[in-house]
């Protein structure tokens, strides 16, 4: 009651989306269900740049290799046997060379234990430095938001830049029959839309349907990006539903998916172009579907493509302290500034630009910073973080060491605690994080074919 | 005679949230519980530019988009970020706890008449 049955009369595609993100997760009952309304092809999201700089910079995933490989076992073994190909984008995470090879390298492990073959296609999103020095010559790069323009230095700073791909790459790939794509840093749309746009549905219908499968079950209530989503591309409209039967899509769950992390309600721009919901109508067809008709594509003069790219900037080590004497707490202003002043003047032969020390402190404006509305309120506690960030790990190991020393020690104006100032939780106190990075590049680039930057590899294992 | 009081924004609301969209811009989502409710704060005119300067204390050039969308009852809006995600100084990688200043807004309702 309140599924929708297949309407065999008009052409349509079935793009089954398992979960919003590879590692998250998915539920057997919606996945077997998925599987059971004969998908014409798998397509999972892998990527964002939702959690910092870190992954692109460092050439690493955020999800566990161990989650990954489990939600794509099972993917795996079900769609080869259903005969279904699966379009994987954004592969790893940042979608660089290494996290596309960190995919791969899964695949491959998973066809060997289960003894399978597949045809993979795999589509490269890297930018060479070179080219892209060419492309700032030719003024063909912009920034893309509030940035400024690309400097030379920046690029050189990177440790690794991708151009976010469109459709067109995929297209090609899918001229290769693979049965399994692997793909770089790519628009989230295109691995639903691919497909749809290959079979001559309507561009704008397919990339809006592609927007609220990235997501999985997202779009449903109650909201989940660890579980199924279902698509059907029809000739003038789609429908969406959730595979799980604890969920349902209504109209204004599906139309506020748009909203999610994009800065404008109905307007997105993506590579070629921009997809317009404005005339967009959603409708409850049933308990848990709803049908989308409106949207539309406009392409634009120009192909452009979004550029991402990381690179280190030092290395972190913090120490996580608690302070509960509210008599401190009225005088921290005070030890705070004295810790600092002390710092600079110790190592008055490390230059000012070569390290940050920050301290952050939560139950404060750890948060909100400069914008906490309740920053007079009196508190009784505070967890501070004393953070600091030098050219080397050794470095800021040292410099943290000796703010943690001073702070603990500090005669404050009123002390009558003397034993220590800070309750650490932890011994050792310090914790020496690694590496940090930051978004070196978030540029357009003007391209005038689609595809050049997007190498296209297809090999069988 | 009319007064003026009050509704805490709060209980017109599903859901108030923040979030990056790309590195540098937080985009902030107001989405109304219902039709009643969205079309009480759309006509009260409350959300716009001077409210969002004033609660997180930036200048107009730093909103970015301010929308509202009828079909997802909800109102948005995107914000320069003051430093990128990730950045050294960077408080909220995610930008997901920035939403705070938004919870204690009031729309006011005439009531007698």
């Amino acid at each position: 009651m309140g599924r929708i049955l297949n309407n065999a009369d008009h052409k349509e595609i079935r793009v089954f989306t398992p979960t919003g993100m590879l590692g998250y997760g998915y539920t057997m009952t919606a996945f077997n269900a998925g599987m059971r309304r004969e998908p014409h092809v798998v397509s999972i999201d892998a990527g964002s740049t939702d959690a910092g700089p870190f992954k692109l910079g460092q050439g690493v995933a955020s999800v566990s290799r161990q989650a990954t490989k489990k939600d794509l076992l099972h993917i795996l073994i079900e769609t080869k046997r259903h005969n279904i190909p699966v379009i994987i984008g954004s592969a790893g995470g940042a979608g660089a060379a290494p996290n596309v090879q960190w995919t791969i390298g899964i695949v491959q492990e998973i066809a060997k234990e289960c003894k399978l073959h597949f045809r993979i296609t795999v589509i490269w999103a890297d930018v060479e430095k070179s080219y892209l020095k060419e492309k700032m010559i030719n003024k063909k790069i912009m920034p893309l938001g509030p940035v400024g323009p690309l400097t030379e230095e920046n690029v050189d700073k990177s440790n690794y830049i991708v151009a976010q791909m469109g459709i067109e790459p995929y297209l090609a790939a899918l001229e290769e029959g693979p049965e399994v794509i692997i793909a770089g840093r790519s628009f989230d749309p295109v691995m639903t839309a691919c497909l749809c746009v290959k079979n001559g549905f309507d561009t704008g219908l397919a990339l809006h349907m592609g927007k609220i499968l990235e997501c999985g079950a997202l779009c449903a209530i109650p909201a989940s990006g660890g579980d199924s989503i279902m698509g059907y591309l029809r000739g003038d409209h789609f429908v969406v539903e959730p595979l799980n039967p604890l969920r349902k899509c209504t109209k204004t769950s599906v139309a506020a998916h748009t909203l999610y992390e994009k800065p404008h309600p109905y307007i997105l721009h993506g590579p070629g172009g921009h997809l317009d919901l404005s005339e967009s109508f959603f409708e409850e067809i049933s308990d848990t579907a709803v049908k989308v008709t409106g949207s539309r594509f406009f392409p634009s003069e120009n192909y452009t493509l979004k550029l991402e790219g990381a690179g280190l900037v030092g290395y972190r080590t913090f120490c996580l302290a608690g302070i509960r004497d509210q008599i401190f707490i009225r005088a921290l202003d005070e030890s705070l500034e004295y810790t600092r002043n002390r710092l600079i003047e110790y190592f008055s032969e490390i230059s000012f630009d070569e390290y940050e020390l920050q301290f952050r402190l939560y139950g404060h404006n750890a948060v909100l910073g400069e914008k906490e509305p309740l920053i007079d309120q009196p508190i009784h506690e505070i967890g501070l973080v004393i953070d600091v960030v030098a050219k080397s790990q050794e470095i800021a190991d040292m410099l943290c060491s000796f703010a943690r020393a001073t702070l603990l020690h500090y005669d404050y104006t009123g002390r009558i605690g003397t034993a220590g100032n800070l309750a650490f939780p932890y011994s050792p106190s310090d914790v020496s994080s690694g590496s940090v990075y930051q978004f070196t590049i978030h540029h357009l680039m003007e391209v005038d074919d689609p595809c050049e930057l997007f190498s296209v590899e297809t090999f069988e294992i | 005679m009319k007064t003026k009081s009050f509704i805490p924004i709060q209980e017109l609301v599903k859901v108030i949230r923040s979030k990056n969209s790309g590195p540098f811009m937080l985009t902030l989502d107001l989405l109304m519980k219902d039709s009643i409710s969205y079309w009480l704060v759309k006509k009260s005119g409350v959300i716009n530019t001077k409210l969002i300067c004033d609660l997180y204390g930036i200048s107009s050039e730093e909103i970015l988009e301010l929308e509202s969308y009828d079909p997802a009852l909800a109102y948005k809006i995107t914000l320069v970020r003051p430093v990128p995600s990730g950045n050294i100084l960077d408080t909220d990688i995610y930008g997901a706890q920035q939403y705070a200043p938004l919870l204690n807004i009031r729309i006011p309702i005439k009531d007698g008449g």
